[in-house]
């Protein structure tokens, strides 16, 4: 009960640090923000001007727009955006979807790759894992919108095998998800291979390859699990990478999404919404470290509470 | 019959540069024990492990005949091994935590030996599992299949380990240091289980250092050195009456075999050490609970317990590096418990450590040289003098200069122990505490080390408190003994008087867990029995 509690304030912690630097960093971005609700061309008068600086709350001091955006922010009211005229939590909402869609594909295809690739190559022979870490290299340093172009060109333009855009049906969801899953899965191998290859040298390797188990068995069966552990700490720059990567694998592909909204919004200092990402990013973290901590549990019993050693 | 035989057998690793296993010949059978003895390094596990093909992807295994199961090994491939792997051949290794799948439990490590060779259907395995857990004396064995290595006691685990490995009824089972990590106690209690096993038909390998261990179990011995089979005969010969001179050696060095030197009687003089009515306690759990002794200079005190009997707590306390939760410690006459630490510094080179492990002792990239420089220079010598000191303090444990530039990795352990001997005496120590310092250590290096410390005692009449779960070395070394069982001091005299005649019933059921060649010294009037 006790361990609950302390999650949740540490939660409203790292969500009200995430909202202040984001507040803190907006401010330094130079220009009006007036221009950002009526559009940058629009002549104002310096009557509608003020108006507009007052219904905005943008004539007070800064320590007081900070209180209140802090206010708003515990009763989870964002606002209204600047330039889309309606309130920050309807356009999150619209635009949540699309990208779920997209980050829990990649989030599921991405493991499954480098599973495979990582057993697959922590054999007794040198050359696939030479092979296999070169490949991983070249993935994880290409840019991803590179990738994606590159993937449109073969697969769509070329071969026609896929939909260049979105069109609501699965198919168009495949290439923006190896687009965003290859570079991670990248990642993911390297680490999920070191880690079988230390656990295929522990002393219960050799134990259970003595029972007679087939090679790959001691690999599935035992030491993948351990070489789990390692990549479970990468959770963390996992869910970054989803969350950034959504921002180009989205643009590239014409996608509707929370990255789209938010290079937009960027783009136009449409400061609500920017806002309103970035604490929907900080929940998502903390939802994620959550979940990490059940599941390194899950994975190793010896994370368990302690039970203490038994008496012979 | 014999079950398996190699004859001329050799191993090779690394492309053949490293030759570890020269012509050794050997026949398994039955229920016969053959034991292959030597020390770390000769070749034991790698000549076991080749009759398993698991000697590993680098090695290469060539023998003038090989056969398991009635069939010639030499042609095997990996679908051949596999059969052979756990269903005629098991394998018990040396320390349970580690050689048990950790994040699987008890239970489903087992029933993976039983389904590799389909001896049992899916559906019966459970049953088969709560029926092996039960044949090597586990108790509720339905609850302890549920269960990990992690919650498992040092002695359940091994069993656990037996259970698994004879799950497909193996013919012969090798046992690699099957007790090494265990505990006097439970040591004896797995080797009953082992002996059950035998008696039942099991041929067993036993790969030891100990000969104790080996004489309580083997019918046979077979001595290793370099990668050479020296010596092999009846277990009652060899022991008795050694042949090769390397037997002899090895004889000579296990510990209760060599004469006592301690002295039995306190030596004149001011304690140096007065421990009054010490508890710690840690979360709700007693470690130490009033534990009181004195320890004066020139003067070595046995500490003797099973782990978790809060041996090394009471190390700790000692050396300050815990507060105690009641009682004192002074040291020369002045208070050490309780004291700001800023009071201590000037005092704590008077008692230094030596660990039971120097290699994760030591820092690994450091060299021998700046390892024991640290220690020199805590105590404030001057840069410049340092390696001539250091020179010296090696020259005192008996190790030459050319080891200087030498790091842990590339010494052997029987160095390491020095160098870390070499760091304790370099702040100029007035008190040894040594934790368990020879029980990672082969035999005959074990005799040196403990000659080493007997040395230098006498020499700079250090005084010695002497950790050890091994009764025979404290037996050889120590004026006198503590027996420490679950916080509390259950016994305490000179050793003379606690061996021959133990009062307290723990005490006693520790001496009876001694196997019978270590306890032969104790009482030498027995000793032919």
């Amino acid at each position: 009960m006790r361990g609950v509690l302390t999650r949740l304030v540490s939660a409203a912690l790292v969500v009200w640090a995430a909202a202040t630097c984001a507040f803190l960093v907006l401010q330094l971005i130079p220009g009006d923000p007036v221009y950002a609700v009526v559009g940058s061309d629009a002549l104002v008068s310096e009557e509608q001007h003020e108006r507009i600086r007052a219904e905005y709350g943008l004539d007070q001091p800064l320590v007081v727009q900070y209180l209140s955006y802090v206010a708003r922010l515990a009763t989870f009211r964002f606002g209204d955006s600047y330039q889309l005229q309606q309130p920050v939590a309807t356009v999150l909402a619209d635009q949540l979807w699309p990208t779920v869609q997209l980050a829990l594909a990649a989030t599921v295809l991405a493991p499954i790759l480098a599973v495979l690739v990582a057993v697959a190559t922590s054999g007794r022979r040198h050359w696939p894992r030479r092979v296999a870490a070169a490949v991983e290299l070249v993935v994880v340093s290409t840019p991803s919108f590179w990738l994606g172009i590159m993937l449109l060109t073969i697969f769509s333009f070329r071969l026609g095998w896929l939909p260049v855009s979105e069109t609501g049906g699965v198919a168009s969801l495949v290439l923006p998800t190896i687009t965003l899953a290859l570079p991670i899965a990248a990642v993911l191998t390297q680490v999920m291979r070191e880690g079988l290859l230390a656990a295929l040298d522990q002393p219960f390797a050799v134990t259970a390859r003595a029972r007679g188990v087939p090679e790959t068995a001691v690999r599935y069966r035992h030491a993948l699990r351990h070489s789990a552990l390692p990549a479970l700490t990468m959770a963390g720059w996992f869910t970054g990478t989803l969350l950034g990567g959504a921002v180009i694998v989205e643009n590239v592909f014409a996608r509707p999404g929370i990255g789209r909204v938010t290079l937009q919004a960027v783009g136009d200092r449409d400061l609500p919404v920017v806002q309103g990402v970035v604490a929907l990013s900080a929940v998502v973290f903390v939802a994620v470290s959550v979940l990490v901590d059940v599941l390194y549990a899950v994975v190793d019993p010896r994370l368990r509470r302690r039970t203490g050693v038994q008496a012979i | 019959m014999s079950l398996v035989e190699a004859v001329d057998l050799d191993v090779r690793f690394a492309a053949g540069r490293v030759h570890a296993v020269r012509g050794a010949s050997l026949r398994l059978a039955a229920g016969r024990c053959l034991a292959l003895v030597g020390e770390s390094g000769s070749g034991k596990s790698a000549l076991a492990r080749s009759l398993l093909g698991l000697a590993g992807p680098t090695a290469t295994v060539t023998a003038a005949e090989l056969r398991v199961a009635g069939e010639d090994a030499r042609t095997f491939g990996p679908r051949e091994w596999r059969r052979v792997r756990g269903r005629h051949v098991g394998l018990v290794s040396q320390d349970a935590l580690v050689a048990l799948d950790p994040l699987r439990p008890i239970g489903a490590e087992i029933t993976e030996s039983l389904l590799a060779h389909r001896t049992v259907p899916r559906s019966r395995a459970r049953e088969r599992v709560v029926d092996l857990l039960t044949r090597v004396g586990v108790p509720d064995p339905e609850e302890r299949a549920r269960q990990y290595v992690h919650q498992l006691s040092g002695g359940l685990r091994q069993r656990a380990l037996i259970a698994s490995a004879i799950a497909a009824e193996p013919g012969i089972l090798i046992a690699d240091e099957p007790t090494t990590a265990l505990d006097a106690a439970v040591q004896a209690r797995v080797l009953a289980l082992l002996a059950e096993l035998k008696e039942q038909g099991t041929g067993l390998l036993l790969i030891s250092h100990d000969l104790a261990v080996v004489e309580a179990l083997a019918d046979e011995v077979a001595v290793m050195r370099h990668g050479v089979i020296v010596e092999t005969g009846p277990t009652e010969r060899v022991l008795e009456e050694p042949r090769h001179p390397y037997t002899k050696e090895l004889l000579a060095a296990v510990p209760g075999s060599r004469p006592r030197t301690g002295r039995g009687r306190p030596p004149e003089g001011a304690p140096l050490l007065d421990v009054t009515g010490v508890v710690k306690r840690f979360a709700g759990r007693t470690a130490v609970a009033g534990v009181g002794f004195t320890l004066r200079p020139g003067e070595t005190l046995g500490l003797v317990g099973e782990s978790g009997s809060g041996k090394t707590t009471l190390a700790r306390v000692v050396l300050g590096m815990a507060r105690p939760d009641e009682g004192t410690v002074l040291l020369d006459g002045e208070p050490w418990s309780g004291v700001p630490e800023r009071a201590r510094r000037t005092r704590r080179h008077t008692i230094q450590l030596v660990p039971q492990d120097p290699l994760s002792a030591v820092d690994p990239r450091w060299p021998v040289s700046r390892i024991v420089g640290e220690a020199l220079a805590a105590t404030g010598v001057p840069r410049a003098e340092r390696a001539d000191r250091t020179v010296v303090l090696l020259d005192r444990v008996g190790l030459t200069a050319d080891l200087l530039g030498r790091r842990p990795a590339a010494l052997s352990g029987g160095q390491r122990q020095r160098v870390a001997v070499a760091r304790a005496l370099a702040t100029r120590p007035r008190l040894l505490v040594c934790d368990e310092p020879v029980s990672a250590l082969d035999v005959s290096v074990q005799a040196q080390v403990l000659d080493l410390l007997r040395r230098l005692q006498e020499e700079l009449g250090l005084a010695t408190l002497f950790i050890s779960h091994d009764l025979a070395v404290v037996r050889e070394v120590c004026d006198r003994v503590m027996v420490m069982k679950d916080g509390v001091v259950v016994e305490s005299g000179p050793v003379e008087e606690v061996f021959a005649g133990p009062v307290h019933p723990y005490t006693k059921s520790l001496l009876d867990a001694v196997p019978r060649r270590a306890r032969a010294a104790r009482e030498p009037a027995q000793e032919r029995l």
